[in-house]
């Protein structure tokens, strides 16, 4: 990709004299390319390539930002993001001070995924598919698989100088059984960071998920009302995501006086046991990187320490403004968008109870699994199980339909009685906030216990 | 774009480029106070071939490279589904307004002030309030040519304004918010900051929740928030022709309550889901979806048309900028003629739904949802009594659907894409945390 390589030394150039407080560039450039099916057929493949670029400029605490894929006439670009930064200046620029970097990251696969033959990747497709099909009684199917590689450059008006490549790989595949008007479905989600053979030889998992939809349509609905909750590895993973990390994003924090006194360090939030990470250096998870889209080096984050808030997540202006250090964790989907806070791979720490004994004094209760999604308002959350069973006398029980679950964040991370050894990351999810979705990020958890959660049901 | 067909004219049956470009201007507030503005500007060219059959497909930013462009559509057409259509030829098209030049007049200064007057708006009702705005104007310019000899273009222009507010006391949680956009410019502010200004007055008490079924009114926004992705998902013709929706089989048979109308409609002057023509070149109507309770039909692109032995009904969208497949324009649900205070008035005890959080995420083709009372109001007696927090509403909506005991005549859009009234339901399973 030597095109945007000799525009990015251009680039560094002309942001050198321009009368504003801070001045950035992205220039970036992809490839891609997706297959997908529906039903017994391949429905859709295609490739795609993408190059486009962004510069932001800050003045008087004032930010102007212009993206575009016409790399024509860039010193112009940076005059417009300067106009638009001095219109909207009233103060005075606060950015915590970040080491100018000059480095090069590559990707760290050893093949880039865009480059495997199609062939290659539909014959394993068509075997998940087989798979899929050769269960009984299944209406229909979707599997969607999606690669990428995009070398980005990162300039500063600070010196720095960053260029950074990421693979990245996602695979989706749902199942869908019907009845009558009865329609119910079984999802599997995969992804990885760039390395193929990750999401190779899952034929078992395959066959699993779809056997599920068929026998969802002979069960019951929960009825809806608070429980005992066990949550897998993967949901409690979605849980921690949305019940405490997006609070800890510190955009929604910082200039907010009321929120800052509730978010005060030190404040507790959980149990003794209860720890929460955010790290972004973790190796080869979707969430990890180097450096942001500030040229803000990764970090290692404890957001809950033995139940107490003790960090949260910042760009430079939210550091300098609530006086804490960088993070390193501004983030955009792509050159299209200006960074804002997100997580990269968050999760919670293991602790000591087997899943046994977990389940072992629970009368009544649900024990939800794999996810749909979550969302969160801050205070209240929801987060959904594409699976989910009943509990009763210490065994897991019949299978139930889908659930959601519900929680505040004041009480719900109070009420985890029971953190299990068992910690994973799932890497099939992708994260929203504002505009910018999907951004590759992590979630992991052992399995938790959580006491009086709302279950929403018939 | 002539270049790229031309050159994929010599490898492939037939083909068909798809060109958009757009600019973007964003003006955002954030903590009650100007903090960024941008522009965006950006181009793509899609090119679809039929080739030994297949269809094969790519799609880049760099106009300059069309060997690559037309090589990735030649690989992939090795794999690609076999083309059960032909592109449309030379048609003549409705006439849609969806263009208005005084769109891109409107100045920086008009937009900041706008943000800025909604905010003051806002902060007077409640001066604690904490305000997020955004103000923004946009064109898009479409181009489609293909190898029958079809070439057509419009243009679109789009201006929004928006406004969401969060009320935090002690560890108490509120946000209120409301938006609108239309083709033509938005100068007055006001329908926006009225609507926030209501949610933080109905708002203002916290009400008790028992946890037992009970009435409920879904406000425009609420049913957004909860009803529309499942009919989404079942009026797909592809989720029809897979079998996958519950109302496949049901052509012109009752499944919804004989009150209830639906269109999916991209003919309306100088909306954003309007346009002349969908992303295949196919002619934009107005489909009837649902009418009396029954239902109509389906929505359609070419390919997913040919594959059900029906007609495209010009509903080929290319969300992501991948293949067209089939996507609704605009849904109008049409209004009753029970005011909103009338149902108020006829519930004893139940709820108001403006935004259930949640509801989306889960068995979306089944039709279930349950989600968090993210705002929503409890009803005592026929009057509002105050906010409901930490509560679960639960159903399906072919049930919710089925039984509706009012339409009212309160339609509005919301976002670009709705247009509701609210609708009045006798009983939703309802669960609420033990306070």
């Amino acid at each position: 990709m030597p095109y945007i390589e000799a525009l990015g030394h251009q680039l560094a150039e002309a942001l050198k004299g321009q009368s504003a407080d801070y001045l950035e560039a992205h220039l970036e450039q992809s490839n891609a390319s997706h297959i997908s099916y529906r039903g017994r057929k391949l429905e859709s493949i295609g490739r795609s390539t993408a190059m486009g670029g962004n510069v932001r400029a800050l003045v008087r605490s004032g930010w102007g930002f212009t993206s575009f894929n016409n790399l024509d006439e860039l010193p112009s670009k940076i005059e417009l993001a300067i106009k638009q930064a001095q219109l909207a200046s009233k103060g005075k620029s606060q950015l915590a001070p970040v080491a100018p970097v000059v480095d090069k990251v590559p990707a760290g696969t050893s093949k880039n995924p865009v480059d495997i033959p199609l062939a290659e990747k539909k014959q394993l497709l068509d075997e998940y598919n087989d798979i899929i099909w050769q269960t009984a009684k299944l209406q229909t199917s979707v599997i969607n698989y999606g690669d990428s590689y995009k070398k980005s450059i990162f300039i500063s008006s600070l010196g720095s100088y960053i260029e950074q490549e990421r693979a990245d790989i996602t695979l989706r595949l749902v199942a869908v059984a019907t009845d009558g008007n009865q329609v119910q479905q079984a999802n599997l989600s995969l992804g990885s960071r760039g390395d193929f053979s990750a999401i190779q030889g899952l034929h078992r998992e395959v066959a699993e998920m779809a056997k599920r939809p068929v026998e969802l349509l002979s069960a019951p609905q929960v009825k809806g009302g608070e429980y005992t909750v066990v949550l897998d590895p993967v949901l409690a993973g979605v849980f921690v995501h949305e019940a405490f990390g997006h609070l800890s994003e510190s955009d929604f924090v910082y200039e907010n006086k009321n929120l800052r006194q509730i978010m005060a360090l030190g404040k507790e939030f959980g149990s003794p046991e209860l720890n929460i990470v955010d790290d972004a250096l973790v190796p080869n998870l979707r969430g990890s990187y180097k450096y942001d889209n500030e040229g803000v080096p990764a970090s290692k984050n404890y957001l809950i320490r033995e139940g107490k808030l003790v960090g949260r997540l910042h760009s430079r202006e939210t550091a300098a403004k609530m006086k804490e250090k960088t993070t390193g964790n501004a983030r955009a989907i792509s050159y299209r968008y200006p960074p804002i806070v997100r997580m990269s791979n968050t999760y919670i720490e293991p602790g000591s109870v087997p899943f046994s004994d977990m389940i072992a004094d629970i009368k009544e209760g649900v024990y939800a699994r794999n996810w749909y999604g979550g969302m969160t308002s801050m205070e209240m959350f929801t987060f959904s199980a594409s699976e989910a069973y009943m509990i009763r006398k210490g065994k897991i029980a019949e299978m139930l339909r889908p659930v959601v679950l519900t929680g505040n964040v004041f009480t719900t991370l109070k009420n985890i009685d029971a953190i299990g050894d068992d910690l994973e990351m799932n890497q099939g999810g992708g994260c929203g906030k504002g505009e910018q979705v999907p951004l590759p990020v992590s979630n992991g958890s052992p399995h938790i216990r959580i006491r009086h959660c709302l279950v929403g049901g018939r | 774009m002539e270049k790229i067909l031309d050159q994929a004219q010599k490898v492939a049956e037939a083909a068909e480029v798809f060109l958009v470009s757009s600019e973007e201007t964003p003006v955002q507030f954030e903590a009650d106070h100007l903090k960024y503005i941008q522009s965006k500007q950006s181009r793509s060219a899609a090119l679809r071939i039929i080739r030994r059959g297949k269809i094969g497909y790519g799609v880049t930013t760099n106009l300059d490279d069309i060997p690559s462009l037309v090589d990735a559509s030649v690989e992939t057409a090795q794999f690609g589904m076999q083309a059960e259509f032909e592109f449309p030829a030379l048609t003549s098209y409705p006439q849609v307004d969806t263009y208005d030049p005084e769109v891109e007049s409107v100045s920086l200064e008009q937009m900041i002030g706008h943000g800025e007057e909604m905010i003051a708006t806002v902060k007077e009702h409640t001066p604690d309030i904490l305000c997020e705005a955004g103000v923004t104007k946009s064109t898009v310019s479409v181009n489609i040519i293909n190898s029958r000899g079809n070439k057509a273009n419009y243009r679109k222009s789009i201006f929004s304004l928006g406004i969401s507010g969060s009320l935090i006391r002690g560890t108490d949680m509120l946000f209120v918010g409301e938006s609108e956009i239309s083709c033509h410019p938005i100068t007055n502010t006001r329908a926006v900051t009225d609507v926030v200004i209501k949610q933080l007055e109905r708002a203002k008490d916290r009400a008790s929740v028992p946890s037992q079924p009970m009435p409920v009114i879904f406000t425009p926004d609420g049913v957004m928030s909860a009803l529309i992705s499942p009919l989404m998902a079942a009026f797909n013709g592809k989720t029809v022709l897979e079998g996958a929706s519950p109302i496949g089989n049901s052509l012109g048979k009752p499944v919804f309550d004989s009150k209830f109308w639906l269109w999916d409609d991209a003919t309306i002057a100088y909306r954003p889901g309007s346009r002349p023509f969908d992303d295949e070149g196919v002619a934009s109507r107005r489909t009837p979806l649902i009418e009396a309770g029954t239902v109509a039909s389906f929505l359609y692109d070419l390919q997913t048309a040919a594959l059900a032995n029906t007609q495209s009904t010009g509903n080929g969208r290319r969300p992501g900028g991948g293949l067209p497949t089939p996507s609704p324009s605009a849904f109008i649900i049409q209004p009753g003629d029970t005011s909103f205070d009338d149902m108020l008035a006829d519930i004893k005890e139940g709820l108001i739904i403006e935004y259930l959080m949640g509801a989306e995420q889960g068995n979306i083709l089944g039709g279930d949802f349950s989600g968090n009372i993210l705002l929503g109001y409890k009803v005592e007696s026929g009057k509002i009594v105050g906010r409901v927090k930490d509560t679960m509403v639960s159903g399906n909506i072919y049930q919710v659907l089925k039984q509706i005991i009012a339409i009212g005549s309160d339609a509005k859009w919301v976002g670009g894409f709705l247009n509701s009234p609210s609708l009045y339901c006798p009983s939703l399973s309802v669960a609420s945390r033990v306070s």
